[in-house]
């Protein structure tokens, strides 16, 4: 498109034609403030943080939202004079006069975006008194808790749930001063066809909206000396992990997550990549067989929580295509409490296992049905916690992780192959899949591990491959919307697959909503997917001994000792579950 | 004003269904059809119940909460269906300074009924509204259509008595 020429400032410069106010100030190096604005998902123009004075044609100056009003030839534009601010500093003090100021303990303390607005305009209380509006509160979901005291009607949460995700859960209920986010007739939202994927949650600017809180259970474990306590990182919390310690998004920390969580007082931190192995070993043979028998095809790949919960809900007609595969989590405690606590003598019992995760829904999955492997009663994984839950737990515990010499995971579960580390970005679990698949198919060494195809941010990537005379073709979506049209597709026939991988967030766990948040102006402006995904690519290409999920030494050792083979019936009892068909 | 959740008792019929779907499928694929399609339901039913909602959610493919916030957000769209006895106490400024206030209390204490809502049975209704234009009888109600004015709190035992049976 064309440059145009608009004055910012005082001083002119090119910018594209087309573009907002918001946009075309980056060209001068400014951040306007918002709070509602989410780029593409909630340009609402609400908020009125992010107003700014325009004149066009001589005309004297007027005051517009700069994240809804488009830019044109000659326009003039200021972005902080006495009037704007004058202007936001009473928009902030009308927020905070129905905003439940409970700053000091809240958990969004420091990464509050009203907080963060109201000390740079030296907002600390309200002229305004008065009513407040009777809030309700939701802590009824085994993820996502909703504190409304503390909502500002931004509308991030709806526009993540509605218009990103296309599920529409939560939106706001009754007019003006009684206006409250929340779930038709005010149903609590462990009643809903929630998927607890938590995009509401890294939406949120403030505090309404958290994840269910487990840190302290965590802690009580491991200052209980009668349990022993261990726990897995999934393959994405190293890659955003830094960002809750100032590290710029992308940076990967892998050595001083693993020395500070060992801090913790664990007596055992393991790769969750051992067990995206293990998966890959079970859902690779399981695609061969359903691909020679023409059974359930396609098979769609389970690793996802939020997306098994969202097909159990919306598209029950495709539970038999799901892979029966515990997802890596689930597999990971139920070797911990079979085949660990019996190589080490313990009673499964004594055993508390922690998953860290970048997922809200994986807490929804250690509470499912049939997962208790080593009996009822006694849950593979005992607590799922959330990457900003761990950071939490580093910080409150006083370690100082910037400054930790990396360390590195214990054995048993110390390896994971790069295929297991590319779990944690959407095409990964498919590449991860088919690199095994092709050399069981073959027998032959692959030449070439990389599957590009199905790398990258597009919607739907689809691909065929020829594994050994066998033709596997492959679709891959990623956020419960694009997975809607995916599936769709498949039912019309528009789309021809076998093997389908689906993960609920968009962009697969790297996004998840149990990452550490990012504030609107990160969001909007960064490739936040690309360059947490960057040190999966990365740590596979270049770090990683093994590449392939059936070359990792510590997988072949506990199919030799424990399981035998792939899909064997020890497996299937311990590694495989079931799912139900929900609908709406 | 916050709306009540729905008390009465759903008793749709599978004629009225039908006339809904119908009304549903009329606007099929038409931008912006969510009014209209309620509208039309309320003239239906009568008030647009969690069932109703459902039936048009499930055929629009729009999330029930998505259709739920709307009905909460327009006071034409009502969530209890009318009273058979439909009592309407005037709040507009004369009224109120008159103690139309304890007198909207008075009676929603009598039937134990919240402002703005149904008894159970659809019996009766209560509703506060704006000024009517009936000033000079201040403070006034209406009882399904009937106006009473020159209130005072230990009239609404009587009128209540006169729509018993």
């Amino acid at each position: 498109m064309d440059n145009i020429t608009v004055t910012i400032n005082g001083k002119e410069y090119e910018v594209a034609a087309g573009i907002t106010v918001l946009e075309a100030v980056k060209a001068a190096n400014i951040n306007i403030p918002t709070l509602c604005y989410l780029k593409d998902i909630n340009e609402i123009g609400a908020c009125r943080m992010c107003v700014v004075e325009v004149s066009e044609g001589g005309k004297p100056f007027r005051m517009v939202t700069a994240c809804v009003y488009p830019v044109s030839s000659g326009r003039v534009i200021e972005t902080d004079t006495p009037k704007i601010t004058e202007s936001r500093k009473l928009n902030l003090e009308l927020l905070l006069s129905n905003h439940n100021q409970d700053c000091l303990s809240c958990v969004r303390s420091t990464t509050c975006e009203l907080q963060k607005l109201c000390r740079d305009y030296g907002v600390s209380s309200s002229r305004f008194g008065g009513a407040k509006t009777d809030t309700h509160t939701d802590y009824s979901s085994e993820a996502i808790m909703r504190d409304n005291s503390k909502c500002i009607l931004c509308r991030r949460c709806v526009a993540a749930c509605k218009t990103m995700q296309d599920i529409g859960v939560i939106g706001a209920n009754n007019r003006g001063f009684d206006t409250e986010i929340g779930c038709a007739f005010e149903m609590k939202l462990a009643d809903t066809s929630c998927v607890n994927c938590g995009q509401c949650i890294v939406a949120c600017p403030t505090g309404a909206l958290h994840e269910k809180d487990q840190t302290e259970e965590v802690f009580a474990a491991l200052a209980d000396p009668d349990k022993k306590v261990y726990i897995c990182t999934a393959p994405s919390v190293r890659a955003t992990i830094g960002e809750c310690f100032g590290y710029a998004p992308g940076t990967d920390v892998e050595g001083k997550m693993v020395a500070a969580i060992r801090r913790l007082g664990f007596d055992g931190v393991f790769d969750m990549n051992f067990s995206a192995d293990l998966t890959i070993m079970e859902e690779g043979y399981e695609l061969i067989s359903r691909i020679k028998e023409n059974k359930n095809l396609p098979l769609i790949t389970s690793c996802s929580p939020g997306w098994i919960k969202y097909c159990e809900h919306y598209f029950p007609e495709f539970t038999d295509n799901l892979s029966t595969c515990k997802s890596p989590q689930q597999m990971f405690g139920s070797v911990m409490k079979t085949y660990f606590a019996q190589k080490n003598g313990l009673d499964p019992k004594d055993i508390y296992f922690v998953s860290a995760i970048p997922c809200t829904a994986k807490k929804f999955e250690v509470r499912r049905d049939h997962q208790c492997a080593a009996g009822e009663g006694i849950p593979d994984v005992d607590v799922a916690i959330t990457t900003r839950e761990l950071g939490r737990m580093i910080e409150k515990a006083g370690i100082d992780f910037r400054a930790l010499e990396d360390e590195e995971f214990d054995n048993p579960f110390s390896i994971g192959s790069g295929a297991g580390a590319i779990f944690g970005t959407t095409g990964g679990v498919m590449e991860a899949a088919l690199r095994t698949a092709a050399e069981v198919l073959t027998g032959k060494e692959l030449k070439k591990v990389e599957f590009s195809e199905v790398r990258g941010n597009k919607a739907i990537k689809l691909a065929t491959y020829d594994l050994g005379g066998l033709t596997v073709k492959v679709a891959v979506a990623s956020g419960t919307k694009n997975a809607k049209e995916l599936l769709n597709k498949i039912k019309s026939g528009e789309v021809e697959a076998q093997f389908v991988e689906i993960m609920c967030c968009p962009g697969g766990c790297v996004n998840g909503g149990g990452q550490p948040t990012q504030p609107a102006y990160v969001r909007n402006n960064t490739d936040l997917q690309g360059l947490r995904a960057a040190v999966l690519y990365n740590a596979d290409a270049n770090k990683l001994k093994y590449r392939k999920s059936h070359d990792n030494p510590q997988i072949k050792q506990i199919y030799a000792e424990f399981f035998g083979e792939p899909n064997s019936h020890k497996a299937h009892e311990i590694l495989h579950t079931s799912y139900v068909k929900r609908g709406l | 004003m916050k709306k009540n959740l729905t008390t009465v008792e759903f008793h749709g019929t599978k004629e009225q269904e039908e006339k809904l779907l119908a009304v549903i499928a009329e606007y099929k694929g038409v931008k912006g059809s969510m009014m209209p399609i309620l509208q039309k339901a309320q003239d239906i039913y009568g008030y647009l119940p969690i069932e109703v909602q459902r039936i048009i959610a499930r055929e629009t493919g729009a999330p029930i909460e998505e259709i739920y916030g709307i009905t909460t957000f327009y006071s034409q769209f009502k969530l209890n269906p009318t009273g058979q006895v439909a009592i309407s106490v005037c709040l507009g400024t004369a009224c109120y300074v008159k103690g139309s206030g304890d007198i909207l209390d008075e009676i929603s204490s009598q039937l134990g009924l919240p402002v703005g809502s149904t008894t159970k049975d659809g019996k009766y209704s209560l509703d506060a509204t704006r000024c009517i234009g009936a000033c000079g009888l201040a403070p006034v109600l209406t009882v399904n259509g009937e106006v009473y004015g020159r209130l005072k709190t230990d009239d609404v035992k009587t009128i209540l008595a006169k729509y018993r049976d």
